[in-house]
């Protein structure tokens, strides 16, 4: 329709666009600053992602509550509730994917004064495959485009194949030398916490899938059991 | 195959009388077009009815939703000039064809009308209307058994039992359409025909129909239309969506769950229709 007769549905939802969006872009600096924390050892930057971490959490409950106040007072349906309901749980996953680069910069602050076992190889390309699956997964969100969310949800496997290269790589360095056991514990959480974003925004791109066609279970990825 | 006729004077059958009734479908409408003399209100409308379901019938002003459903009881044929072509079958029989009495039909397919319309009689004596009318000796105490089962399964029994000596037109809004739900089937009808029940009542007398026509499928098989999405969201179990076309006519250009059209509607027109999105 070429003049919307819901302007204030439609301002509403564009509102909560825009806020999913800077969640988005929030998430996706942390995850930057995470790695980037864990690389240069810088303990500062570390702290930084955890107090960012908290006013996310705040944004994320933010988003949920415009989410249900937009469906009360609103009453969409069809796409415009779909598209609604899919801002809500990638609101959730977002926020989760900012846990996960809390648990990254953590394990920064942990490893402070120990030397990294291993180079950080893998690990950063897992979090460069998984930040550019986020954006992407938002960008899809934006064009309502289901096409680019199940090729982009498809990325995940570099991301798999890479954790499954770590984990092999990280219990062979433990067992080549116990002393470094600690240091390589941390590591594998790391990958582990990489792994899981990478799930995670594959989630969003399901939910992406849902808004645009209202087709449910697309692309459930593979569930990793759990590390150390 | 395809007739038209003017209703008054009813017409041959379209669809062969005795044809084996299509399991779970108790009343179908077939190619259903309805002229107001030389205007067609509505074209080549193909409807299944389920047994014991309810059915939406949603769509803008004009779009022939009203036309439709009075075709369902040969409402229409009251109408000076309106013919239909196509058929409409109750249980696989054409309510259409030439022996068939159009009474008959009214009294195995009920209707409530949008506005409540109680006679100006005792709430008895609205209920056992019908039930007289059907048949004058019924007796008083059948008739009082028919009156309270009428009133309860209208859930309306427990605020007018104490009064039903008193006038229909002293209850509330919502109570007089309830009350007119109890006599429509006080006379055991099949299928109910409501058209607009709500538009005219509150939101709790509103809840409260739709509560009722929740207990009402149990027995009888509904058909609804309405104006208000929310209301064909929360009662109803299958949506028709009907459009006005450009020569004025209205169509049917999607059926399915309603689930379905709420969430997921095939046609853009519903999409736009159910999100409040047309104009």
């Amino acid at each position: 329709m070429a003049v919307s007769s819901r302007p204030a549905l439609d301002r509403d939802l564009l509102r909560l666009l825009g806020d999913l969006l800077r969640l988005g872009s929030q998430v996706d600096q942390q995850i930057e600053r995470a790695m980037k924390a864990l690389r240069t050892r810088d303990l500062q930057l570390a702290r930084q992602v955890a107090e960012v971490d908290e006013r996310l959490d705040q944004l994320r409950y933010q988003l949920e509550q415009e989410c249900v106040s937009t469906i009360a007072m609103q009453q969409p349906a069809a796409t415009d509730l779909r598209r609604i309901i899919a801002i809500a749980h990638m609101t959730v996953e977002l926020e989760r994917m900012a846990d996960h680069a809390r648990g990254i910069a953590t394990i920064a602050l942990r490893l402070a004064d120990e030397p990294l076992p291993l180079a950080l190889t893998d690990a950063e390309r897992m979090a460069e495959v998984a930040r550019d699956m986020t954006r992407q997964a938002l960008d899809a969100f934006v064009r309502m485009d289901a096409g680019l969310a199940r090729r982009v949800a498809g990325l995940d496997d570099e991301i798999d194949a890479l954790y499954r290269k770590a984990l092999g790589a990280i219990t062979e360095r433990m067992r080549q030398d116990a002393s470094c056991a600690t240091a390589a514990t941390y590591l594998l959480w790391v990958v582990h916490n990489l792994e899981r974003v990478g799930d995670r925004a594959t989630n969003l791109c399901e939910r992406v899938i849902f808004a645009a066609t209202g087709a449910l279970g697309d692309y459930k990825p593979e569930k990793t059991g759990p590390v150390a | 195959m395809i007739f038209s006729n003017t209703l008054s004077s009813m017409s041959k059958t379209a669809v062969a009388i005795g044809a084996p009734i299509e399991s779970g479908v108790k009343m179908r409408a077939e190619a259903v077009s309805i002229f107001y003399g030389a205007f067609r209100a509505v074209a080549e409308v193909s409807l299944p009815i389920r047994e014991r379901k309810i059915t939406a019938i949603i769509g803008p002003s004009g779009c022939g939703k009203s036309t439709l459903i009075r075709a369902f009881n040969r409402m229409n044929d009251l109408v000076a000039g309106a013919r239909i072509a196509g058929a409409i079958t109750l249980d696989g029989e054409d309510i259409y064809a030439a022996a068939v009495d159009a009474v008959a039909v009214r009294r195995r397919v009920g209707m409530v009308f949008q506005r409540p319309n109680p006679f100006p009689k005792s709430i008895y004596d609205n209920v056992a209307y019908g039930v007289r009318l059907a048949d004058p000796r019924t007796a008083r105490s059948v008739l009082d058994g028919i009156v309270e089962d009428s009133l309860r399964r209208a859930a309306l029994w427990d605020e007018v039992k104490d009064k039903l000596k008193e006038s229909g037109m002293a209850l509330s809004g919502g109570q007089q359409q309830r009350l007119c739900i109890a006599r429509a089937i006080a006379i055991e009808p099949e299928v109910i025909l409501m058209d607009e029940p709500c538009s005219a009542l509150d939101p709790i007398a509103t809840i409260k129909i739709e509560e009722l026509m929740q207990d009402l499928k149990e027995r009888y098989t509904i058909v609804i239309v309405t104006h208000n999405m929310q209301q064909a969201a929360r009662a109803s179990d299958y949506t028709a969506m009907m459009m006005m076309r450009p020569d004025r006519a209205g169509e049917m250009i999607e059926l399915d769950a309603t689930q379905v059209i709420f969430t997921t509607p095939k046609d853009k027109r519903t999409e736009d229709y159910v999100s409040g999105r047309f104009g």
